[in-house]
């Protein structure tokens, strides 16, 4: 009985969890325009998502962005988690905790100040000024990432190669980056998926009609049409397969090492 | 002079506010095991690490065959270290974790596979070329380390604590291994350890420290015979050391009798140190030997018994493979060759 009510509770969270994203998916290839009734299977909303050059625009806008600001941000974020890394607690501290205030501080005070200071420097807001904003609020989730990895790293590997004949820079692309690789993958591709949920800071830093599919969707005077569902169900089949891709590589290579 | 390998002259060395070595010189010669024995804190590591080129000394002069190499890189150096956590590369395989030095070097591929195997044979791991370390155990591990130093052909092998992470069993094991390696390599090999058994088994040369100064240099039987101070006695070994006076030379007050001792050049009635080893003190019947005593409590260590035997003030330690009832009288004694005598120390 115990492990029933174990077994039930279980498939009740998995519901609550997925359960939405099913009815999408579903409401995704239905017929009829309704949000409640069902007309029958068909692939219509697929065919006017690939039609509609509007939220074609936005998806381009929001792929090269987010992986424009993902790759920039791993570099930053994990140079500067080096240098961190290197430096000496005190300052190491203060400058970790200030990386992390603007995680904690809300989208919109983010939002709004890069605004004023991209109008303060004359810059012409649009795509370029999104790209930083971008940047601006992945870079911590990046360093918070690989951090963690640096400290987890036998610290005396890096001397070892020194010892064996390596020069710094031979030592840290040998040693330390294959090591905090992990660290580095999922900088990245948390700072993709930030990149690609965010509207708030967006919002505020674009202009001259440059619009991602968040700022799309949330603005549009029609309101949510049946082309949303196709493509939400499509962006969910992507992170799905993303997710699949990383979990067989990290099994594949848990079982090679562990014979 | 001709045969020092290396020579560190006068080495000031600060972490912060503390001052770890001062003035510190010692000279190491060619070929020799020579081990910085000494409790954690007491400077060992940083003179390793300054000899290999991980830390620069503030003040002073590491020469090496007469040159000063202070501000060489580690890399530029012709030494290698076996670190005291393996640092085996995790993402490498044995193979790539020994060759690394040799395609650093950039040697012909051939020629790496055949020292890499060579190498690995060395330390008794050959096949282990696929392997990866964390499917290793410890010991493997550290020879693996062992091996990855010597494929470099260095001049001088240096040593932090490689067996302090090993059991007992295996560290005795790799003793023998590494002196055997010595004598086969023929190198230098500078060893820095806490472990007093480890430096007596292994070692040409023992240099004891404490609060970065050198307390002793000796052989290993010299330094336990002889040591030179009560830091030196208490470290190496067990002993027992008591206050005593010397009347005149080769003859010592303490514990209230007078022995006959085979040490001179004190000045009339100095305060002196006596060391006397546990195994050199013989317990005999009640009212033989030259002190009397009670037994007050008796160990069993497995190849010998420890008893504890009180003289009127004086507590001895007293090692014998024959046990003695605890609460028994008895008598003590000492032979002349058995008491060392050393200058008492100013604290």
């Amino acid at each position: 009985m115990k492990k029933l009510c174990k077994k039930a509770y279980f498939y009740f969270i998995l519901i609550f969890l997925y359960a939405p994203i099913l009815t999408l998916v579903v409401f995704s290839f239905n017929d009829a325009k309704s949000r409640g009734k069902w007309g029958g299977f068909s692939l219509r909303w697929y065919k006017e998502l690939f039609h509609n050059s509007q939220i074609m625009d936005a998806l381009v806008t929001t792929i090269v962005l987010a992986l424009l600001a993902a790759f920039i941000s791993t570099v930053i974020g994990t140079v500067a988690a080096l240098a961190l890394h290197k430096s000496g607690t005190r300052l190491r501290k203060s400058m970790i905790n200030l990386t992390y205030l603007p995680m904690l501080n809300s989208d919109i005070v983010t939002g709004v100040s890069l605004m004023l200071l991209f109008t303060f420097f004359h810059l012409d807001l649009g795509f370029v000024t999104l790209l930083l904003s971008h940047i601006t609020f992945c870079i911590p989730y990046v360093i918070l990432s690989v951090m963690p990895k640096l400290y987890g790293m036998n610290q005396s590997v890096f001397e070892a190669a020194l010892d064996l004949g390596a020069s710094q820079l031979q030592a840290y692309k040998k040693i330390v980056l294959p090591d905090i690789l992990p660290g580095i993958i999922s900088g990245f591709l948390m700072s993709i998926t930030l990149s690609i949920d965010d509207f708030v800071i967006s919002f505020f830093n674009t202009g001259n009609g440059v619009k991602n599919i968040s700022i799309l969707v949330y603005t549009s005077k029609t309101g949510v049409k049946p082309e949303n569902y196709a493509l939400s169900s499509i962006m969910f089949g992507a992170v799905l397969i993303l997710l699949l891709i990383i979990n067989i590589k990290e099994k594949k290579k848990s079982t090679e090492v562990n014979y | 002079m001709s045969n020092h390998i290396i020579d560190l002259q006068g080495i000031d060395k600060s972490f912060g506010d503390t001052r770890v070595l001062e003035n510190f010189s010692l000279y190491i010669r060619e070929n020799e095991f020579i081990t910085l024995l000494g409790p954690s804190g007491c400077g060992k590591t940083t003179i390793l690490r300054i000899i290999g080129g991980f830390e620069q000394p503030d003040a002073g002069k590491v020469l090496y065959k007469g040159a000063d190499i202070a501000s060489v890189p580690p890399n530029k150096r012709n030494f290698n270290t076996v670190f005291q956590k393996y640092s085996l590369f995790p993402h490498m395989n044995i193979f790539e974790n020994v060759a690394f030095g040799l395609r650093i070097k950039k040697m012909p591929e051939v020629e790496i596979r055949k020292k890499v195997s060579r190498a690995l044979e060395i330390v008794n791991l050959p096949g282990f070329e696929e392997r990866y370390p964390d499917s290793l155990s410890g010991g493997q591990q550290q020879r693996v380390a062992i091996a990855r130093a010597i494929v470099c052909e260095p001049e001088v092998l240096l040593f932090d604590e490689p067996l302090g992470a090993l059991d007992l069993k295996l560290r005795q094991g790799m003793q023998h291994e590494l002196k055997k390696l010595r004598e086969a390599l023929g190198i230098t090999f500078v060893y820095v350890t806490h472990d007093q058994e480890e430096a007596l088994t292994m070692s040409d040369t023992i240099v004891v420290m404490s609060n970065g100064e050198i307390q002793q240099i000796g052989t290993p039987v010299d330094i336990y015979n002889e040591p030179k101070n009560r830091f030196v006695a208490r470290f190496i070994g067990e002993s027992n050391i008591v206050e005593g006076v010397m009347h005149e030379d080769f003859h010592v007050r303490f514990a209230e009798h007078e022995f006959t001792c085979v040490d001179g050049g004190f000045e009339k009635e100095e305060k002196v140190d006596v060391v006397i080893r546990p195994e050199d003190i013989k317990i005999v019947p009640k009212g033989e030997g030259m002190l009397s005593g009670v037994v007050k409590s008796v160990y069993f260590k497995g190849v010998h018994y420890e008893m504890q035997v009180q003289t009127g003030e004086t507590d001895w330690m007293v090692q014998s493979t024959l046990m003695e009832e605890a609460g028994k009288e008895v008598g003590i004694s000492i032979f002349p060759n058995d008491i060392h005598i050393m200058k008492k120390t100013r604290v």
